[in-house]
């Protein structure tokens, strides 16, 4: 059987509450949302916080909605609610292209895009799909508010911007004119981390890519942030030989390790043939809003 | 802890360690091992059970997270001696061998009727991807939930 080791259980009732609570118990203590992800990592002892502070009560946490030019996302919506969310589908398609294909729909059912972030697996979907969109995110801590981009939110595996006594409440993404996403994944089964997964969004402005948004999921040890081929694109026409190069550059500069899920040079492969599919459903969707 | 959930429209109370897990309490509680525990990391979907009507793993969901919430078990389907119509497809397609992940199975199945009445096979293969079972293949656990959904369209209009 596997259990957790033992720990002390608080069930949060607002979000200073929360804040509070994770102040006073310091770092043995982890906020708990879905659980999936942090309750498997108990269950191995690659986890053993002392505290768990339950924060699925928060209810205020968990909605999607347009304001102030952005689209901002609770830190406690689920990933169900992300994928069935049209205002996530029209404006930034990616969310559904990968909510489709993270985990199966039973999981779905709890997982949240807080606890994803926070969890910061580089195998995981939503950090790429955050940091190709440019995300910012929203920590809250007894002193009040910061905002984190997700070029800075990760700073090592597995750990992240967030510090002891603080909560991730809200992720910001700023919304440009021109713009088009796509999330690509291969795994060898339904429901299954990814082999390799590559997220991309672009930002056109008089038939050029203005701006691009590149990273990749499961080839690193942490959630991979394609600046190079992200400056390639900038300025030039979209054409497949073009996405076939910054393709090229996804499989140099990745760092993926042999594992049970494929080798390097398979993983460097689709790393490059997934990043070049990825731009290229992005400015499909571009020019198809445009026309 | 004293911990206190809804399970079938009982309430169920009993002092347990934070650290138990959804699956272990109900099956602990006297009469409840229909929910049955496979892999114990989400994986295999033996263990769903209904959190507020929306299918869970209670493998990894803690008990005390369930508190104040209304979980359902495969021991609720059956009324008055009546099956269930998904129960009534496992058993009219044979649906199942060892029936090990048949209470996952049928509580995804319930979930997704609940929801969607009338679902497309690719809509039943993608609802139930979440469970594994080694036996069927798949085709008659889809072909059981096609039967109860063509059985309740039928029951339906008969009203």
């Amino acid at each position: 059987m596997q259990t957790p080791a033992s720990f002390e259980y608080e069930r949060a009732t607002s979000v200073d509450g929360a804040i509070a609570s994770l102040q006073r118990l310091g770092s043995g203590a982890r906020v708990i949302a879905g659980g999936h992800s942090l309750l498997p990592q108990m269950k191995l002892r690659l986890a053993n916080p002392q505290h768990l502070v339950d924060i699925n009560d928060l209810h205020e946490l968990a909605y999607i909605r347009e304001a102030d030019g952005e689209v901002r996302i609770g830190a406690l919506t689920r990933h169900v609610d992300l994928l069935r969310s049209e205002l996530l589908a029209e404006r930034l398609p990616i969310f559904r292209d990968a909510e489709k294909v993270i985990a199966d729909p039973v999981v779905r059912n709890r997982g949240t895009i807080g606890g994803s972030l926070c969890q910061a697996d580089a195998a995981e979907d939503l950090s790429a799909v955050c940091s190709a969109v440019k995300a910012n995110v929203v920590i809250r801590g007894p002193g009040g508010e910061r905002t984190v981009s997700m070029a800075d939110f990760h700073v090592g595996p597995f750990t992240t911007a967030v510090g002891d006594g603080e909560l991730l409440t809200e992720v910001r993404i700023p919304l440009r004119a021109g713009a088009g996403s796509a999330h690509e994944k291969v795994e060898r089964r339904a429901g299954d981390w990814a082999i390799v997964a590559a997220s991309a969004s672009i930002w056109m402005d008089s038939g050029k890519i203005a701006d691009a948004g590149i990273a990749l999921s499961a080839v690193g040890l942490t959630t991979i942030h394609l600046t190079r081929a992200e400056e390639l694109l900038r300025g030039k026409a979209p054409s497949e030989d073009l996405f076939a190069q910054a393709g090229e550059i996804a499989s140099t500069d990745c760092s993926p390790t042999p594992d049970g899920r494929g080798p390097v040079d398979y993983k460097r492969h689709l790393a490059g043939v997934l990043t070049a599919r990825a731009l290229g459903r992005a400015a499909t969707r571009v020019l198809r809003q445009e026309a | 802890m004293l911990v206190s959930i809804s399970i079938n429209g009982e309430p169920v109370s009993r002092e347990i360690e934070p650290r138990q897990l959804l699956v272990h309490f109900i099956r602990e509680t006297p009469g409840l091992t229909g929910t049955h525990w496979g892999c114990d990391t989400s994986n295999c979907g033996a263990c769903v059970v209904l959190m507020d009507g929306a299918p869970v793993k209670s493998c990894t969901v803690l008990a005390a997270m369930a508190e104040g919430h209304e979980i359902r078990t495969v021991e609720s389907l059956e009324v008055d001696g009546r099956l269930d119509p998904v129960q009534q497809g496992f058993h009219e397609l044979h649906a199942l061998q060892c029936g090990f992940c048949t209470p996952g199975m049928l509580m995804t199945a319930r979930a997704l009727l609940d929801e969607n009445p009338n679902p497309t096979e690719h809509e039943i293969r993608t609802a139930i991807s979440g469970g594994i079972c080694r036996c069927t293949g798949y085709k008659n656990i889809v072909g059981a939930i096609q039967w109860a959904a063509e059985h309740e369209a039928a029951a339906r209009q008969g009203v």
